[in-house]
């Protein structure tokens, strides 16, 4: 314990603020959501990953059609994503075809 | 905040042709189960900077989970695990020499400061867990949408920099002031969105304990957990701990933004307890941690070999109070037994434990709850909510002796 508390203090002393350009790379995101039992992807793929990648989507639980249109409705307008409303019957389509 | 236009960040974009590209990327090299009802397989990764390996929930923007076995190792979570949680894009190269915190609102004087300027305040450092309010979101029952976390959405590290409350004086803080509000560098895709801004209530921001921090575990930030500057809030979820921190304001009302006022909201009960499908009743923000035990050396649903003793390891936290006992349970909550508590490393930290059950031939579910110096005793019975904030009780392990 004693020695901990004394490593953090000299670890204290030695932490100035950081005075180097920090840069990094960002791997590229998971890619297009696939057709799912014949039902088009081409509307999920075009109006929900602008903002998110398709790991958002496939990382959820079983959800209804009401939960989703719930969620379409929250990214329209909380987060003002640009979705069609014409594309919203295919994207739930797609969303509950699993 | 969006940041200016003087080549001091540099921000990706999410293009479609990036998207077409990674998927012809190779497919991930391992996979975890993080043991939900369904769909809680995981892809691990090595592929974002500054980082080992990490369960991926989602690449864009970030969400990356630490493995529970990593916190199985030491107090402090190693900067190359510590998770990522990200709503909005943010710059991927920053230049802290010409970072600017601006400070302003219901203040005496208007300020913008470097790092340099920062750094002449007195420096402190404090150890204390940095847990996502939507940590173990994933396990509840029904399940919830939003960020799929198992128990790994948190860490424990040894931040270092200055007091929040040094800073508000350099300005001073004028008489009337109810809040004080925090922005990052990280804006999002769609103007039209709001911008993610947290607020502490001015008498929480003036206490000793909240940080302006740079350093974590003796080195800077990695980019990914806020470079090169984040709050620190000990004891309060990381909502808070606004990350790449370049605007300060105080606020002489209460914060009416979208992420205070209608996002991370609880039900308005110690537990953020609510019946599943029942009307919902009064909110307020999440705000301090509950405790919590997690038992790191034993996955869920593990086979084992039989011994005499089967050790048991794991990290727990107080919340916003020290730990006070860690005990366990072989027999579902029944009857619990005192685990050996590991060094203490202030109120805020994970303490480590250690313990020992007897465990026959045969399927037991083993538990570990903590109880805070405060008295506070983790729950047998989990709490639910519609947003899966605020997990806060007891989770069982599951485990067959060969």
């Amino acid at each position: 314990m004693r020695a901990v508390l004394a490593f953090a203090a000299l670890a204290l002393v030695a932490a100035a603020p950081p005075t180097k350009r920090l840069s990094v790379n960002l791997p590229d995101a998971e890619g297009l959501l696939p057709e799912r039992y014949g039902v088009s992807s081409e509307a999920v793929n075009n109006n929900c990953l602008a903002c998110h990648s398709a790991a958002m989507i496939t990382a959820q639980p079983r959800l209804s059609r009401v939960q989703w249109g719930e969620t379409i409705a929250k990214m329209r307008t909380v987060y003002a994503a640009p979705i069609d409303p014409a594309d919203d019957k295919a994207i739930l389509d797609w969303l509950v075809a699993d | 905040m969006a940041p200016d236009g003087g080549g001091r960040y540099t921000f990706p974009m999410l293009t479609r042709r990036a998207l077409i590209a990674s998927s012809l990327a190779a497919p991930a090299a391992a996979q975890v189960d993080l043991g939900f009802a369904d769909n809680g397989l995981r892809p691990t990764t090595r592929a974002f900077p500054q980082k080992g390996e990490m369960i991926l929930q989602r690449s864009t923007p970030p969400l990356l989970e630490t493995p529970l076995s990593v916190f199985d190792e030491a107090d402090f979570t190693p900067n190359d695990r510590f998770f990522v949680r990200w709503h909005y894009p943010f710059p991927t190269s920053v230049d802290p020499a010409k970072h600017r915190l601006r400070i302003g609102g219901h203040v005496g004087k208007a300020l913008s400061l470097s790092l340099a300027d920062l750094a002449r305040l007195p420096r402190v450092a404090i150890a204390a867990v940095n847990q996502c309010a939507g940590n173990g979101r994933g396990l509840f029952n029904p399940r919830i949408p939003g960020a799929q976390w198992g128990n790994g959405a948190m860490g424990n590290a040894l931040w270092e920099g200055v007091r929040l409350k040094d800073v508000l004086a350099l300005a001073g803080v004028k008489g009337g002031a109810v809040a004080v509000r925090f922005g990052g560098l990280d804006t999002p895709l769609v103007e039209a969105a709001p911008d993610f801004e947290k607020s502490l209530p001015i008498d929480h921001a003036l206490t000793d304990d909240v940080l302006i921090a740079w350093g974590m575990n003796g080195q800077p930030l990695p980019l990914l957990n806020g470079f090169p500057l984040r709050l620190v809030v000990p004891g309060w979820y990381s909502t808070y701990w606004v990350k790449m921190l370049d605007s300060i304001t105080v606020l002489d009302k209460a914060d009416e933004g979208f992420w205070m006022a209608k996002a991370y909201l609880q039900p308005a009960n110690p537990l953020a307890d609510a019946v599943p499908g029942a009307p919902a009743g009064p909110r307020v923000p999440v705000t301090n941690m509950r405790p919590r035990a997690v038992i790191t050396n034993i996955a869920d649903n593990t086979k084992l070999p039989q011994r005499g003793f089967t050790p048991v390891r794991g990290v727990a936290f107080g919340g916003d109070y020290g730990v006070a006992t860690v005990e366990l349970s072989a027999d579902g909550g029944a009857n619990w037994v005192p685990a050996q508590l590991g060094r203490d490393l202030g109120r805020y930290s994970f303490r480590r434990f250690l313990g020992a059950l007897v465990l026959p031939p045969g399927r037991h579910v083993i538990m570990a709850r903590a109880t805070s110096a405060a008295g506070v005793m983790q729950p047998l019975n989990q709490n639910w909510n519609p947003s899966g904030y605020n997990r806060a009780g007891v989770d069982p392990v599951r485990v067959e002796i060969a």
